[in-house]
C-alpha cells in the first residue's frame, strides 16, 4: 500500500454546553499521514489547539476498533463517513486526498441532544433495552446450555442482528430520526431464539412504546440507516418487528 | 498487616461447595436495607450489579462511558472457555483448572483456580439462557474451538465478537434491574477515591463527567470492577479510556496491590506504523487455530510474501514447539516473536513484524468443501474460492478490520502481526472472597490478581470475569454484609465524606493550576516509552533500575508543566485523562519495583539474566514462588508482603510445550 501526506481543511461544529449555541469552526491541518485513523487526524488537532492555548475538540471514542459504538461523527454529510460498514474510528486517512475539505458533525436527532461539540446524550438507548431489551432469567435459573438446540440458521440470523452496537449512527441518517433499525435489531435478536419466546409479546410491544416515549420518529423506509450502519444490520429487521408488533398487537392478552 | 487468603480447609474439590454450604446469609428484608457501590460495567461489574440486584440488594452502579454497554469488555474477540467437555474429547473441571495453573507459570493460587474452572460451565448455562447467540453445529447444538495452551476444544464464541455478545447479555441483565428499580445507574461518572470509615470501605467520591461536580456516595460495601492497566504502556489493545484510577485509589486507602508486574503481551496484534498511533488492534488468538507464523529464513528478505517459496519460510512456533505449534501460550509466541525480529528476520516496513498465513487454511478448508459437496476435478481457484468462504464465515470481521486498518487484503497476503500489551494478570490483591486488605472493598475481574498467575490463557478472562460476577460475588459478599445488618446507611454528611471530597477537589484544582506547556498525551506518550523499553516483554536489572529514575523525573515534570485547557465545571476529556495519567505514572512506577525484586522468569514476566540455554523464561520456586502484595503505607513507600503459594495438587515443573 503505498502511503501519503495531505493537507486539510475542517469544519468542525463547536457548542459549548447543551444550552449554548453551536457553529462550525475551520481548522487546517498539515502533513497528516494516510496511514492515520480518521480520530488520530483529531489528536494531531487537538494537541496542537493544546498547545495554542486553545480549548481541543470533544468527541466520543474509546475503543478505537469499531466495537463499542461511542465514536459517533457525521463526516461530509454521512454518519461515520464515507466507507460502507465502518465507524469513524477505523475509518482511515487514506479515504482523503490532499486538498480536501471535511466538514464535521456531531449526531443531529431530537433524541440525541448535543452535550459539547461533538458529544451527544443517547441514553435514550438504554431506556429502550430497559423496557424489554432482554430475557427475563435470574442468574442460577439457566437449564444446560445444550438442553435447548438451536437451528444453526436461526442462531447466526439472531448473531447478525446482536452485532448492533449502540452508536447511533440510523438515528443519525435518518431523515425522520427513526429508531426502528436499532430497535428491531434488539427484539429480532430475541424473537429468533427458543430463550426469546415466553416474553416476546411484551418485549416488542414495551420497546417500541418506550422508542416513541423517547421522541424517535417513525420508519418511512428510507434505508439510510442500513447504508449506515457500520454493522450490516438490514432492515430486513425492521420488517420483523413490524411482524411481531402486529402479531403481538392483536393477540397480546392484556 | 499478616495476608490471609482465607482459602477454606478441605479437598481442593470440595472447598467452594462447602463453602457455599456453610457462608453467612442476608434474609430478603434486610438485603433491601443493604446498599453496594459496583464501578465499571465491563463483564464483572455488569455480571455483579444484575446478580445482586437480582438478590434484592440496592445496587449503584459507575462507569466514565455514556452507556454502560461500551466497557471494554465488548471488545474481546475469541470466546470463553467451559469445562463443558461437549466435544468429548477429555476436558474436565480438573483439567481446566490444570491447564490454567500450568499456563498461569505456577503463579496463581490453586483454590481459586479450581473455583472458577467449576463455575465455567454454569456461566455458558446463563448466557445462552440470556439470548447469547453462541456459534452452533447444523445439529443445532453449541460449537467449539481450540486456544492456545491447551489441547482440547472447550472455547465458546460467537464469531469474533464473543465479548461483545457476552457483554450485551451482562448488559440486558442489568439494565433489567435498573428497569426494575434493584439497582441505579450512573454513567458519564468517575470514581476519584475510596471513603473509608473506621477502616471500612463505606463509599466512594465521584465525578460527574458532564457537569464536573464531585458527588458522594455511600455504600455497605464498594466493589471494583474497573479492568486492566495496560493503558500504563500508552499503545496497548485496551480502549482508550481504560484506566487504573479506581484501583489506584483504592491502593492508597490501603488495598494492597499484587503481583503489578505481571503484564501479558499479546502475539497477534496489528504492528505499529507510525508516531500517530494511539492504540493498537488486537487480531484475535483464535487465529491461531487455522493461521500458520513465519518468518523468511534469510535475514532482511524484502521479497514480497507469496513470492517467498515454501522452503524458504521458517515456521518458528511449530520447529521451536512441535506438540503444541502455533496455539503455544501467548507469553511465548510473543517471545518468540521478539526473537526473530530483533535477530533481523522481521518483515515489513519497520521489521517489526511477523507473518500470520492463512494460505494452508484456505486450500484445506477448500479441499473439505469440494469433497463434500462431490466436486470431482475441481481446479485450484474453486478450492480457493471455497476456501476463503469457510474462513470468511469463521473470522471475517477480523479481516475485515484488518484489511480497513492496514489497506491490505488477508485473504490474498498474510497478515503482518506483532506482539502489544494487552491484559494485566496483577491487580488488587484479593482474599478467596473477592475482598481486599480494606474490609468491605472488593475487586473482581481484571481489577483483581487473582486466578491467572504469572499468564493469562486465552479465552480466561471473559471466564474470570463473568465468574466473579455472576457465581462468586453473590456469595462472598452476604459473608461480610451478614454482619452490616445492624449498619444504618451512613449519610454523605459524615466527616470522612467531607474530608475525602476536600481532598479529591485540592488534586484537581492542583493539576488545573499548573498551567504548564506539554499535553497529558505527551506525557503519557512518554511513560509508555519508558515501560515498553525498561518494563516490557524483556527485562532487566540495569534498565528496570533506570526506568524508575525516569519515571520519578517524569512525574516531577508532569506535576510542574502539564498543560490541561478549559475549566473544572465543564464537560473535559483532556481533565479526566490528566488524572489517568497521573495515576498510570505512579504504578508504572511500582510495576518496575516489582519486576526488579522478582529475580525469576515466569509467564509473561521476562527476565534477561533469568532464561534456560534455549531461551526459555527459568522460574526460581524456591524464593518467588509467592504473590508480592504492595501496601502503600502510612509514609508514603510502598512495601512489599508475600502470599506463599501453595501447591498440593499440581507439582509446579518446568513450563514445556515441545
Amino acid at each position: 500500500m503505498e502511503h501519503y501526506t495531505m493537507n486539510l481543511k475542517l469544519k468542525v461544529w463547536r457548542q459549548k454546553n447543551s444550552s449554548a449555541k453551536g457553529s462550525f469552526e475551520a481548522f487546517e491541518v498539515t502533513d497528516i499521514s494516510s496511514e492515520m485513523s480518521f480520530l488520530e487526524m483529531f489528536d494531531v488537532l487537538n494537541e496542537r489547539l493544546i498547545n495554542e492555548g486553545k480549548d481541543p475538540i470533544t468527541f466520543d471514542h474509546d475503543c478505537r476498533e469499531g466495537i463499542c459504538g461511542a465514536c459517533s461523527m457525521y463526516v461530509n454529510g454521512r454518519a461515520h463517513g464515507p466507507w460502507g460498514k465502518n465507524t469513524v474510528c477505523q475509518l482511515h486517512m487514506r479515504a482523503f486526498k490532499n486538498g480536501d475539505t471535511i466538514v464535521v458533525e456531531p449526531w443531529r436527532s431530537l433524541a440525541f441532544p448535543v452535550i459539547k461539540d461533538l458529544v451527544v446524550d443517547r441514553s435514550a438507548f438504554d431506556k429502550i433495552m430497559q423496557a424489554g431489551g432482554y430475557v427475563s432469567v435470574n442468574t442460577g435459573n439457566a437449564v444446560d446450555a445444550n438442553a435447548i438446540p438451536v437451528e444453526k440458521q436461526k442462531a447466526d440470523e439472531s448473531l447478525f442482528s446482536a452485532s448492533c452496537i449502540g452508536c447511533g449512527a440510523c438515528v443519525a441518517a435518518c431523515p425522520n430520526g427513526s429508531a426502528m433499525l436499532f430497535v428491531s435489531a434488539k427484539v429480532s435478536q430475541l424473537a429468533l431464539l427458543p430463550q426469546g419466546m415466553p416474553e416476546r409479546k411484551t418485549r416488542v410491544l414495551n420497546m417500541v412504546t418506550q422508542m416513541d416515549k423517547e421522541g424517535f420518529g417513525n420508519c418511512t423506509n428510507i434505508y439510510e440507516c442500513e447504508a449506515v450502519c457500520p454493522k450490516g444490520i438490514s432492515v430486513s429487521n425492521i420488517a420483523r418487528m413490524n411482524r411481531e408488533y402486529f402479531g403481538a398487537g392483536t393477540t397480546a392478552d392484556e | 498487616m499478616g495476608l490471609d487468603a482465607k482459602i477454606p480447609e478441605g479437598d481442593l474439590e470440595t472447598k467452594w461447595k462447602d463453602y457455599k454450604s456453610h457462608v453467612k446469609l442476608v434474609n430478603p428484608t434486610n438485603k433491601r436495607k443493604l446498599e453496594v457501590i459496583v464501578i465499571g460495567t465491563g463483564l464483572a461489574g455488569a455480571s455483579a450489579a444484575a446478580s445482586l440486584g437480582e438478590l434484592g440488594y440496592k445496587v449503584k452502579v459507575f462507569c466514565f462511558q455514556d452507556s454502560p454497554r461500551r466497557a471494554h469488555s465488548i471488545a474481546a474477540q475469541g470466546g470463553i472457555n467451559a469445562a463443558k467437555n461437549y466435544q468429548n474429547d477429555g476436558d474436565s473441571v480438573f483439567r481446566l483448572f490444570y491447564d490454567t495453573v500450568k499456563g498461569g507459570d505456577y503463579r496463581s493460587r490453586e483454590a481459586n483456580v479450581y473455583r472458577l474452572a467449576e463455575v465455567s460451565a454454569a456461566i455458558i448455562d446463563q448466557c445462552v439462557a440470556q439470548g447469547v447467540p453462541f456459534a452452533r453445529e447444523y445439529g443445532g447444538l453449541l460449537s467449539n474451538r481450540s486456544f492456545g495452551g491447551t489441547q482440547v476444544q472447550r472455547t465458546f464464541y460467537a464469531a469474533g465478537q464473543t465479548g461483545q455478545q457476552l457483554l450485551l447479555g451482562a448488559y440486558s441483565a442489568l439494565e433489567r434491574q435498573v428497569a426494575l428499580g434493584n439497582v441505579k445507574m450512573y454513567s458519564r461518572h468517575e470514581m476519584l477515591d475510596v471513603v473509608t470509615i473506621d477502616g471500612k470501605a463505606r463509599g466512594i467520591i465521584a465525578r460527574d463527567l458532564v457537569s464536573g461536580k464531585l458527588e458522594r456516595h455511600f455504600g455497605h460495601a464498594v466493589l471494583l470492577c474497573s479492568g486492566g492497566y495496560g493503558n500504563v504502556f500508552y499503545l496497548s489493545t485496551n480502549a482508550m479510556g481504560s484506566n487504573v484510577t479506581a484501583a489506584w485509589k483504592a491502593h492508597k486507602k490501603g488495598a494492597y496491590f499484587g503481583n503489578p508486574c505481571f503484564t501479558q503481551i499479546h502475539p497477534t496484534c496489528i504492528p505499529v506504523s507510525g508516531d500517530h498511533q494511539s492504540k493498537l488492534t488486537l487480531m484475535s488468538e483464535s487465529l491461531r487455530n487455522d493461521g500458520r507464523i513465519w518468518v523468511p529464513k534469510k535475514k532482511g528478505d524484502n521479497r514480497k510474501p507469496t513470492d517467498i517459496p515454501e522452503e524458504e519460510r521458517d515456521y518458528y512456533l511449530e520447529r521451536r514447539y512441535p506438540a503444541f505449534g502455533n496455539l503455544v501460550p501467548r507469553d511465548v509466541a510473543s517471545r518468540a516473536a521478539k526473537e526473530r525480529c530483533d535477530e533481523g528476520y522481521g518483515v515489513g516496513t519497520t521489521k517489526m513484524a511477523v507473518y500470520l498465513d492463512f494460505a494452508d487454511a484456505i486450500k484445506r478448508y477448500g479441499l473439505i468443501e469440494v469433497g463434500k459437496h462431490n466436486m470431482k476435478n475441481a481446479d485450484e481457484s474453486t478450492i480457493i474460492k471455497l476456501g476463503k468462504e469457510v474462513v470468511e464465515e469463521k473470522y471475517g470481521n477480523l479481516f475485515e478490520m484488518y484489511e480497513k486498518i492496514t489497506g491490505e487484503n488477508p485473504y490474498n497476503v498474510p497478515m503482518r502481526i506483532y506482539p502489544a500489551a494487552h491484559y494485566t494478570m496483577g491487580g488488587l490483591w484479593v482474599d478467596y472472597e473477592m475482598m481486599t486488605t480494606v474490609p468491605g472493598l472488593y475487586a473482581l475481574g481484571e481489577a483483581n490478581f487473582s486466578d491467572h498467575g504469572a499468564n493469562r490463557l486465552g479465552a480466561s478472562a471473559l471466564m474470570q470475569g463473568l465468574a466473579d460476577g455472576y457465581f462468586v460475588i453473590p456469595y462472598t459478599l452476604g459473608n461480610y454484609l451478614a454482619e452490616e445488618i445492624r449498619t444504618p446507611s451512613i449519610p454523605v454528611t459524615h466527616s470522612a465524606f467531607e474530608q475525602t471530597e476536600n481532598e479529591v477537589r485540592q488534586r484537581i484544582e492542583k493539576l488545573m493550576s499548573i498551567k504548564g506547556t506539554e499535553s497529558v498525551e505527551s506525557f503519557h506518550k512518554r511513560l509508555g516509552n519508558i515501560m515498553w523499553d525498561k518494563c516490557g516483554m524483556a527485562r532487566n536489572e540495569e534498565g528496570l533500575r533506570s526506568g524508575i529514575e525516569e519515571i520519578k523525573q517524569l512525574k516531577n515534570e508532569f506535576w510542574s508543566n502539564v498543560r490541561i485547557p478549559g475549566e473544572i465545571n465543564e464537560m473535559n476529556f483532556e481533565l479526566d485523562k490528566a488524572g489517568r495519567v497521573a495515576d498510570f505514572i505512579e504504578l508504572g512506577e511500582l510495576m518496575c519495583m516489582d519486576a526488579l525484586n522478582r529475580k525469576e522468569s515466569c509467564g509473561g514476566h521476562f527476565r534477561e539474566e533469568m532464561q534456560t540455554e534455549e531461551g526459555e523464561a527459568k522460574r526460581d520456586d524456591d524464593n518467588y514462588s509467592y504473590v508480592a502484595a504492595w501496601e502503600y503505607n502510612e509514609k508514603g513507600e510502598e512495601e512489599m508482603h508475600k502470599e506463599k503459594l501453595h501447591f498440593d495438587v499440581v507439582k509446579p515443573t518446568q513450563r514445556s510445550y515441545k
